[in-house]
């Protein structure tokens, strides 16, 4: 090949490639702006999109999900480089103050419009995404995680316990230490059972509920010097050395079996459990149901659904998250999947204050989450909350497969906290 | 091409004239150069792309390993060896390296004395001889995840098919994750199960070199099959052997996908278990790099003494297998 045809080919090449390349990150011409939407499992916004779409004819909508853990990490190193992030994200609560300390990698909200919305959310739900210094908001609240329990009835039939909801309710309404005391009436009567999936949701659960947490107002880790977190600890510690626990991992294959196979009574229920529950065990449909949580109320997840910076078509997308948090969207949301809405103007709303789930014995899920969200004191999350819940998760985890005694594994909580 | 037209094109010249031709100094320059720098161009798009994706990424791991480097932070402080220090101080990096050799060991030496075995045996006169050849390879085209998410399922704690084959011979349940033998067992399986076929093949390429003569000799000596292979075979296929040991230990040393796919989706998958009993060296690099404080300066340093590490176990293989060879 002589160097002026071979020189030529280059240049073909070449600009096919750069074609290529131009018309794959760049919008069609006729003016459709494409918004990418990453999420971490289904939030339900599948129809949603689709009706969007209908009165939106230039936009396209396109969904990557992506699993849980993955989904932070992935954005986070996005946000570092400066590329990669879809226009829209969302971010589990765990994770969101990690975010808000760096509120610039993010579009800000109040300047596309949310500072005239701020009363549409419940108030706490509204200051998770604010930054710091309270000027800047990174994030539209989705669903909240107000908990309630859920159990099987034919377990505690078989144990000798009530089985209707507000008998059961009764049970454990002052304290965690009455669950306790349950779980061991339960432990008592039956065999080769547990009371419980797994005691990380259950210290995990006490913990949310307290005035403060693992961290403090100044954004320390308090897990050594907080009365409330050592108070779980034992207690947790009660009941895994009793053999309440059932020692599964959440979202493992073993985790996804056992709520069909009946292998633990109770397991902690913000609202988007249920949808796991019922997707995981169809089989065991009117055997679950529903009471409230020991120990009053409190918030176990819930996500927010932000704009990084990097993305390009910041009015384009502020306004479809806006439309999506809206609380007619969230009350489809919810019919759908179950994710609890966040809009309290939706809590006097009998479309969803009367919603029943017949798979768990027609519990009234609409008025029983109402009252766990209406209830919820908002409590401080440290920008390494997830990571800091996780390290005592797997502590716990270690007195409960035997390889560590509980002392132990708690100064190895604390060594471990050293380094974050 | 330019190579050998232009020398030609001299001949032909010396030729018409009867003597030399004589060549200007600026062409004869020119015919030097190119005498000189082609090679080396046409070599160089791979030196090329080497430099861009294999030095320049080591190099610059290396200067990134010498500072306090998170994603999350624009301030970059040089601290010299300190992130060095720092690893070599923390008894995680020496369970990780402890339970990377233990798993290293527990897939490689079955892995290969199966290998072997196999290859042997389908040097034999089979019916069905192709099908039995590529189906040694089925194992290693299944994607890694896939083969790693199968697997922790069979050995799941209360659903799996280990424990339940276990349970109905009558010996008990096994937490597999829990334990650190245990789970080290469950993690070799995995890397033997893809690789032991692909070496099987190797090993069978490398037999069907061996004479034939020398076995029908060996024969008619008496030798059993067995006899054969060890004292026959193994001596004569021993570089790929070497070249097999090697090959599986670099991999070995870096697997990734088997132990944090066995943790699951939450902290034990990074960790490798509530007590870190199967946290291999990669993933401690990846708790370091990819998870809270995104710490690319520490990650670098343990991937730099990862590095260090593979090469020091592979030279130490190599001594090993030469030693066996001399000693025979």
């Amino acid at each position: 090949m002589s160097s002026k045809s071979l020189r030529a080919a280059l240049a073909a090449g070449t600009a096919t490639v750069l074609v290529a390349a131009g018309a794959a990150c760049s919008d069609a011409d006729d003016g459709t702006v494409t918004l990418t939407v990453g999420l971490f499992g289904d939030f339900g916004f599948g129809p949603l999109y689709e009706e969007y779409m209908e009165t939106h004819p230039d936009i396209e909508i396109e969904e990557r999900i992506s699993e849980f853990a993955d989904h932070h990490t992935n954005l986070t190193t996005h946000l570092a480089t400066g590329s990669g992030a879809a226009d829209i994200e969302a971010v589990e609560v765990g994770y969101v103050s990690q975010y808000t300390a760096s509120p610039d990698r993010f579009h800000d909200l109040l300047d596309l419009g949310a500072d005239e919305l701020e009363g549409q959310w419940l108030d706490w739900k509204w200051q998770q995404a604010l930054s710091g210094d309270g000027e800047a908001l990174i994030g539209l609240g989705t669903d909240v995680g107000g908990m309630a329990m859920c159990y099987r009835r034919d377990l505690f039939e078989a144990a000798g316990l009530p089985v209707e909801r507000d008998e059961v309710s009764a049970l454990w309404a002052e304290s965690w230490a009455d669950y306790v005391a349950v779980g061991h009436q339960y432990m008592d009567a039956t065999d080769g059972t547990y009371f419980f999936e797994s005691s990380g949701n259950m210290f995990r659960a006490q913990v949310e509920q307290a005035e403060q947490g693992v961290y403090d107002r100044e954004g320390s880790i308090v897990v050594d010097s907080n009365p409330a977190v050592g108070e779980a600890w034992d207690l947790t510690v009660e009941a895994i050395e009793a053999g309440m626990s059932n020692g599964l991992e959440a979202y493992t294959p073993e985790w996804n079996a056992s709520f069909s196979e009946g292998t633990f009574a109770t397991i902690i229920c913000p609202a988007w459990m249920t949808t796991y529950i019922e997707t995981n065990a169809p089989d065991a449909a009117g055997l679950w149901d529903i009471a409230s949580v020991p120990g009053g109320a409190g918030n176990m997840g819930g996500s927010h659904l932000v704009l990084p910076a990097q993305g390009e078509h910041a009015e384009e997308a502020y306004e479809l998250i806006e439309w999506l948090t809206a609380p007619e969207q969230q009350l489809k949301v919810f019919e759908q999947t179950g994710n609890f809405p966040s809009t309290p103007e939706l809590y006097e709303d009998p479309a969803l204050t009367g919603m029943t789930k017949p798979y768990f014995n027609d519990a009234p899920v609409g008025e029983i989450f109402t009252g766990a969200a209406q209830a919820v004191e908002p409590q401080y999350q440290g920008p390494l909350q997830g990571d800091v819940l996780a390290t005592l998760g797997q502590g716990l985890g270690r007195i409960e497969d035997g390889s560590q005694s509980p002392e132990d594994a708690w100064s190895q909580v604390l060594s471990d906290l050293e380094s974050f | 091409m330019s190579l050998d037209t232009r020398p030609a094109a001299a001949k032909r010249r010396t030729a018409a004239d009867g003597r030399p031709a004589p060549i200007g100094p600026w062409r004869h320059r020119l015919y030097r150069l190119d005498l000189k720098a082609s090679p080396f161009l046409y070599i160089a798009p791979f030196f090329a792309l080497f430099a861009a994706f294999g030095l320049f990424p080591l190099a610059f791991t290396a200067w990134v390993s010498m500072h306090d480097w998170s994603l999350l932070s624009d301030e970059r402080a040089f601290v010299g060896v300190e992130n060095y220090t720092a690893l070599l101080s923390d008894p995680y990096f020496w369970n990780a390296l402890a339970n990377t050799v233990s798993i290293l060991a527990l897939s490689t030496a079955p892995q290969l004395l199966a290998a072997l075995l196999l290859a042997h045996l389908l040097t034999m006169r089979l019916r069905g001889q192709t099908f039995f050849r590529m189906g040694m390879l089925l194992p290693n085209v299944a994607s890694v995840v896939a083969v790693a998410v199968i697997f922790s399922q069979l050995f799941g704690r209360d659903f799996g098919l280990v424990n339940w084959v276990l349970e109905s011979l009558g010996a008990g349940r096994i937490d597999w994750q829990t334990g650190r033998a245990s789970s080290h067992v469950a993690i070799a399986v995995m890397v033997a199960w893809k690789w032991t076929g692909y070496n099987a093949l190797i090993y069978l390429a490398a037999m069907q070199a061996v004479p034939r003569e020398i076995y029908e000799s060996a024969h008619l000596d008496g030798a059993s099959r067995l006899q054969q292979l060890f004292r026959i075979t193994v001596p004569m296929i021993r570089p790929t052997i070497v070249f097999t040991v090697i090959v599986s230990t670099i991999y070995g040393l870096q697997i990734f996908a088997e132990p944090q796919l066995f943790g699951g989706a939450g902290p034990n998958g990074v960790t490798g278990g509530s007590s870190r009993q199967f946290q291999t060296l990669t993933l401690y690099l990846y708790e370091h790099a990819f998870n809270r404080g995104f710490e690319f300066g520490y990650a670098s340093a343990v991937a730099w003494t990862m590095f260090a590490v593979i090469v020091l176990v592979a030279l130490l293989n190599y001594l090993f297998i030469r030693r066996i060879r001399s000693a025979s």
